[in-house]
């Protein structure tokens, strides 16, 4: 659908109405938190331009939303007007020589990564799903289970187009305007849009991934493996049995794995085709997964999760496959194996909790976070451990040291009791000088979020927000409850 | 059952309407308050204001309230006050149309003004309002909607003509939002009302099982909450108007009801 053009209703007073039927009910990935919007997908730049011209004339507030796989929040505004950019996704140049690509903001990972892997690339970072446009990507500043190694995406990001809230069109380089670029990246979509990437890919010699497994019978003893591999692996991830208490506290599975070096694969012309990366339509050959949800219902309840948790760690252990080889794609997007899955958490839907500790106290916080979760008894059914480092984004989430993310149910019985557990838990990751990460995030508290990024980077956000929206026309629920 | 934390009420000065926003502010919803007359309205806003200050921090149980002074013939500014209204309380999980009004009428008089009114407030308005609010909640797929109608509407008596037309042609166009909507997920709630305690009511002849205005803003809150399609308040109401409509013209031309 067209949008208004400016010419012709620049006459028009401020209050003008939105036509309703831009009007939908949208939710944050998770599926805990929706509101009404009424939501606009350009195609164009100047339909971008367009859109904000409306919000102006109606008086009304712009969110920007990318594919809207924030967990939370953080692309949700009600009753604002929603610019949703999955729209404007074309690959506007690809030099295949040195692997450098500009995008739309709209181009999502996985049409990225299609489109390069022939050529011998892969994205740098990437997601546990590929769903994510590069626009949301770029103002999350998304960290991959290379964290340590490869840093956030806003590292392998060359220069970028940015259109500010207030009209201003500027082109900011990585090295040329260092202080503006690593202020934008990562600014949750509060002062304005991308209207181009630029990324350096990542040099890839096979389609596929050398992949150890690892097995640590308590949380010691994870942290005991991740340091004896981090200098030798490329992706490094655990997966945490959140139900496992006392001795077992903190049981997990590790998965490493490597790139191949040139020469290692006889055949990359084979693996690095798209179809080899193609996640199979079907588990144990048969059964489509796009109903695989359904199937997965009855067990997404505090048993059923305890019994699956313990029969996946059982089974890694005995079984024998300690080593493989994976295609880069059935490695990274994990989440995207059963499709829909968040269906199987039911109504209420999902939030994510993702804290990131410094390495000296990361050990002592995890436990306190496990065994006060088991204490409340709203245990997480998922449990994941990354390893990160630091860098220079002003609005980083990022620490020397690790992060642990956990997925918790929403029901109308738990929520609040959930809330007030996310608080306490809060309050575990401040005391020790932790992070947090908006693309997650449904639950933080204002003063938690001036607490852990500091006064005087909230000040020097405060004031690019001024710059560059000066009418403060960007706005999202998260960006509501934090700011 | 559905929560209503944002609620919009057309028609909320005086009698049910007013009773209404109190029951639902205290509930802790928001509540968006139309009417003709600003005072009565802002009063109740600064009671709730005060309210609200009172109670403690975030977990305080008062919502808060917008007053709009708007009259519903003002038809051309409906649709812009009402994408106003959804944007001030962040969204509309209700909507309670209430302007109603019933000027006095002798046995044999026919007055074109008044009945021109009651057609305009009752039935027109409710419709340019209620079409916002079906508009809306098709494409969220949510949301209730609350119309008035009343047990005068179930016969066409010799009081008042007009009125009477008016009470039938709302429970009809609510029906039919119903019959359109309820694919959607939205509700619409029809609610008759027999002899209420207000304004409109008092000192009018034979009034009978009154009840206050407080009392039937309870009940059209449970009804609404329930999502029933039609609600007589009190109950017994049903009763009598199943045995009112069952009579035959011929008789019923002769009673003086």
């Amino acid at each position: 659908m067209p949008l208004p053009t400016t010419s012709s209703s620049n006459l028009l007073p401020i209050g003008t109405i939105v036509p309703i039927d831009h009007l939908e009910s949208i939710e944050g990935w998770g599926g805990a938190v929706n509101s009404a919007a009424f939501v606009f997908r350009p195609s164009t730049v100047q339909q971008l331009k367009d859109a904000f011209a409306l919000a102006k004339r109606s008086g009304k507030k712009i969110t920007l939303r990318g594919a809207g796989r924030s967990y939370g929040d953080a692309s949700l505004g009600r009753e604002n007007i929603t610019i949703e950019l999955t729209r404007l996704n074309r690959i506007l140049d690809w030099d295949p020589v040195n692997g450098i690509i500009k995008c739309e903001p709209g181009v999502t990972i996985e049409q990225l990564w299609r489109y390069v892997i022939e050529d011998g690339y892969w994205p740098p970072v990437v997601s546990g799903t590929m769903y994510p446009t590069l626009g949301g990507v770029l103002a999350m500043n998304i960290h991959g289970k290379n964290n340590f190694k490869a840093g956030p995406i806003g590292e392998h990001v060359c220069a970028f187009d940015f259109l500010a809230a207030s009209g201003e069109e500027i082109h900011v380089g990585r090295e040329t305007d260092s202080e503006l670029f690593h202020s934008i990246v990562g600014s949750f979509g509060v002062l304005g849009c991308f209207t181009s990437i630029t990324l350096k890919l990542k040099k890839v010699y096979s389609g596929d991934l050398d992949i150890k497994v690892f097995i640590a019978e308590d949380l010691h003893e994870l942290f005991q493996i991740y340091e004896k591999q981090i200098p030798e692996s490329d992706y490094l991830v655990g997966w945490i049995d959140a139900f496992a208490t006392g001795k077992e506290l903190g049981r997990s599975i590790v998965h490493q794995a490597n790139y191949l070096k040139e020469g290692v694969d006889t055949t990359p012309a084979q693996t690095l085709r798209a179809q080899h990366q193609d996640l199979p339509d079907t588990i144990l050959g048969f059964f489509p997964k796009s109903i695989m949800w359904i199937f997965m219902r009855p067990f997404t309840n505090n048993f059923g999760v305890r019994l699956v948790n313990y029969a996946k760690f059982l089974s890694s252990k005995i079984s024998p496959k300690k080593q493989m080889r994976q295609a880069h794609a059935a490695f990274a997007f994990l989440l995207d194996y059963v499709p829909n899955w968040k269906k199987s958490y039911g109504k209420g839907g999902l939030i994510q909790f993702q804290s990131f500790i410094p390495k000296e106290s990361a050990e002592q916080t995890f436990r306190k976070q496990f065994e006060l979760c088991q204490h409340e008894g709203i245990v997480p059914y998922l449990a994941v451990f990354k390893r990160h480092r630091p860098d220079k984004f002003l609005m980083t989430h990022a620490v020397d040291g690790f992060s642990l993310a956990l997925d918790f149910k929403v029901t109308n019985n738990n929520r609040e009791g959930l809330w007030k557990l996310t608080e306490k838990l809060n309050q575990i990751v401040l005391e020790s000088g932790g992070r947090f990460y908006m693309a997650k995030d449904a639950t933080l508290t204002r003063e938690a979020f001036h607490k852990y990024l500091g006064e005087e980077t909230i000040a020097k956000f405060m004031e690019l927000k001024k710059r560059f929206d000066p009418e403060g026309i960007l706005e999202s629920e998260l960006s509501r409850r934090l700011l | 059952m559905p929560e209503f934390n944002r609620v919009l009420i057309i028609g909320a000065s005086t009698g049910i309407g007013k009773a209404l926003a109190e029951n639902l502010l205290n509930g802790g919803a928001s509540v968006a308050m139309v009417s003709r007359r600003r005072e009565p309205m802002e009063e109740l806003r600064i009671k709730n204001e005060e309210l609200r200050i009172k109670g403690t921090g975030a977990s305080h149980p008062y919502g808060k309230a917008f007053v709009y002074v708007h009259d519903v013939r003002d038809y051309d500014k409906t649709e812009s006050l009402f994408q106003q209204i959804t944007g001030d309380l962040g969204g509309l999980d209700l909507v309670i149309y209430n302007s109603g009004v019933m000027p006095s009428m002798q046995e044999n008089e026919f007055n074109f003004a008044k009945d021109k009114e009651i057609i305009e407030v009752n039935v027109m308005g409710a419709i340019a309002w209620l079409n916002e609010a079906a508009k809306r909640f098709q494409q969220t797929k949510s949301g209730t909607i609350v119309g008035i109608g009343s047990i005068a509407g179930d016969r066409g008596r010799r009081g008042n003509p007009a009125y009477c037309t008016s009470k039938a042609a709302i429970a009809t166009f609510l029906e039919s939002l119903r019959n359109r909507l309820s694919q959607h997920g939205v509700k619409v709630v029809t609610i008759k009302p027999g002899m209420i305690d207000t304004d409109m009511s008092r000192g009018k002849p034979g009034l009978l099982w009154l009840i206050s205005a407080d009392e039937t803003a309870k009940r059209i809150i449970i009804a609404a909450q329930k999502g029933k399609s039609t609600a007589y308040i009190p109950r017994r109401w049903r009763l009598v108007s199943l045995i009112l409509k069952s009579i035959p013209s011929f008789i019923f031309k002769r009673l003086p009801v």
